[in-house]
């Protein structure tokens, strides 16, 4: 390869002649051709029973047949074993921050945030996996993986079916999870306590 | 036994903000014409070609790879498209060697390419679901927490990002291909860049690019005739999972490990930092390469920052250098970006990486990841045939 990439390849070195009567025409450069499209969104079984649930203030999960999992929000399978996950589990509106960012640039289509802002991976009380809310009513610098939450939901009479009823989640006090069992780490000490427990239980 | 498989040649274009004076088209020609020049073989002497590109709503394209047919001299023969988001340059080049490496093709185009200037990557990485929370700032707002958790598991020094981002932007001064060209830039001025995605600076983060990058691959018989130095191809490796499951390791992901002990056994390597002269690891933003140290197995876990503390990994001094080239740190033009990794690789080992040479470098590792960090590309290349 040439190590100078000012060399243009032999095969494009050629001139380019354009025809007499375009010679005096101003070559145009790039050209903008804004597009849109719209389009009716189906959500499929497992979203639609989630979607739905969140116009009466509840927050619906699915559970693994293969070791009890829980995931939110469902999608109908359990992606390690590929196990359809047919049962919904209601989930309290409560859970802590696992990782989290603190944003301080503007995103597209959301000119209502004020910057900076925090966005976390909710994991609920019962829940085995994390999903995305805005974490307010914080300063930004006090927020912390394992920081207990509960959700804040738009007055009853602008509930829709969407998850975007949970304006965001504030800071609902108690100790923190500890970092070594929160978040993605909640699922590994889950399993490591369940089998001391086991443990336990043989030894009496 | 498969076919034993040889870069031929690779091309790049010069990476910068904007390609006005070319098209699509024109830009992935200019790619491939300069592996072709490189390879020395002509558009008759390729048997099939292999393309990779972020997803198409980037540019706003659908299939490109279909309008780009005729650029890519690829009428009338076989043409591939993969998808493995911004790991697809390297998943397309492990894609492509295996057509030559199951004795199917003798000698095989690919390429990576991206417009940026002609799309908006932070609007394609936010799109909204539908009646879902839409809080997720690009690629930055995504890495930034799996970024948090590293620093508050190893206790990293909070300045180490930074330090690899510097890092970075020496050695792309180094490669005249690369975007970023920073020759004043301090490490006081990274330090003090601000936030974005908080713990990511701005200065830790990749440009936005136009270019593309590409790979003449070739059989046995193809490499021992060439009048060049070749790269031996003497392992290469795919591996995905899905990007949220309970106990998920987003730190260190299952897959990577497993892509990468799966590289390694094909090649033959036991010790990792011994055996590997320069690495060539996707690190869009700076703090991946101490994670990705550790998950590829350079280091033991916890300890992929000292070895950015110590400087091991730079190209003047260093015992393991990565990114001589500058990195997806200094330049990204997205679908290409894995593909220069493994084309850099390969140069290394050839000889021909000008100015950011590693001295005798034997054997490189070339690196890519993409989408929630759950898939990865990985080869390693050698300067001599593999003996198995």
């Amino acid at each position: 390869m040439s190590t100078d990439p000012s060399v243009t390849p032999a095969a494009l070195s050629g001139e380019v002649h354009l025809p007499e009567k375009l010679a005096d025409v101003e070559p145009v450069r790039s050209v903008r051709t804004p597009i849109r499209l719209e389009y009716d969104f189906i959500p499929g079984a497992a979203s639609s029973g989630y979607l739905n649930a969140f116009a009466d203030r509840k927050i619906l999960g699915q559970r693994s047949p293969v070791d009890g999992a829980v995931f939110v929000p469902p999608r109908g399978v359990d992606p390690r074993h590929g196990a359809a996950t047919p049962d919904y589990v209601e989930l309290p509106d409560t859970g802590h921050v696992g990782g989290f960012c603190v944003t301080r640039l503007p995103i597209p289509g959301r000119d209502d945030l004020e910057i900076p802002y925090v966005s976390a991976w909710i994991h609920l009380d019962g829940a085995d996996i994390g999903f995305l809310g805005l974490v307010a009513g914080i300063d930004t610098s006090e927020v912390r993986m394992g920081m207990r939450v509960r959700a804040v939901w738009k007055p009853d009479d602008q509930l829709g079916r969407t998850a975007e009823n949970i304006l965001y989640w504030e800071p609902s006090g108690g100790p923190d999870i500890p970092v070594t069992a929160a978040g993605t780490n909640a699922w590994h000490a889950k399993q490591i306590t369940e089998s001391e427990e086991q443990a336990a239980g043989e030894g009496r | 036994m498969a076919e034993r498989t040889a870069v031929l040649g690779v091309g790049q274009t010069k990476y910068q903000t904007t390609r006005g004076d070319v098209s699509l088209p024109g830009l992935v020609r200019e790619a491939a014409y300069r592996a072709l020049e490189d390879a020395e073989v002509g558009w008759d002497d390729i048997d099939a070609v292999v393309v990779g590109k972020a997803p198409d709503f980037f540019e706003g394209v659908m299939q490109p790879e279909l309008f780009l047919a005729e650029a890519l001299g690829a009428v009338g023969k076989p043409l591939l498209r993969v998808h493995t988001a911004g790991s697809v340059g390297g998943s397309t080049a492990v894609v492509a060697a295996s057509l030559v490496q199951a004795g199917i093709h003798r000698r095989v185009l690919t390429l990576g390419f991206e417009k940026q200037s002609e799309s908006n990557a932070t609007w394609a990485l936010s799109l909204p679901q539908p009646f879902s929370v839409s809080i997720n700032a690009g690629a930055g707002g995504y890495f930034s927490p799996i970024i948090r958790q590293y620093m508050a598991r190893t206790n990293a020094p909070e300045l180490i990002g930074c330090m690899v981002a510097f890092k970075d932007r020496q050695h792309a001064l180094l490669n005249p291909y690369a975007h970023l060209q920073q020759k004043e830039l301090t490490f006081d001025q990274v330090v003090e860049s601000p936030m974005l995605w908080e713990p990511i600076r701005f200065s830790e983060t990749c440009p936005s690019s136009d270019g593309a990058c590409a790979i003449v691959l070739g059989d046995e018989a193809a490499g021992d005739a060439s009048t060049k130095p070749v790269a031996w191809i003497h392992g290469a490796a795919l591996r995905s999972e899905a990007n949220n499951f309970p106990g998920r390791d987003e730190v260190n992901p299952q897959a990577s490990r497993d892509c990468a002990d799966d590289v390694f056994a094909q090649a033959g390597i036991t010790d990792r930092r011994g055996e590997i002269d320069e690495v060539e690891m996707y690190v869009p933003f700076s703090w991946y390469e101490p994670m990705w140290l550790e998950s590829l197995g350079f280091c033991e876990i916890g300890d992929g920052w000292k070895l950015v503390e110590e400087g091991a990994t730079h190209l003047d001094g260093g015992d393991l250098p990565v990114n001589c080239s500058g990195g997806v740190l200094s330049s990204n033009p997205i679908g290409a970006s894995g593909m220069i990794r493994f084309a850099e690789a390969a140069l290394q080992v050839r000889g021909m990486a000008g100015d950011h040479q590693v001295d005798g470098a034997r054997k490189a590792f070339g690196h890519a990841y993409g989408g929630g960090a759950q898939y990865y590309a990985m080869w390693i290349v050698g300067a001599d045939k593999p003996t198995s």
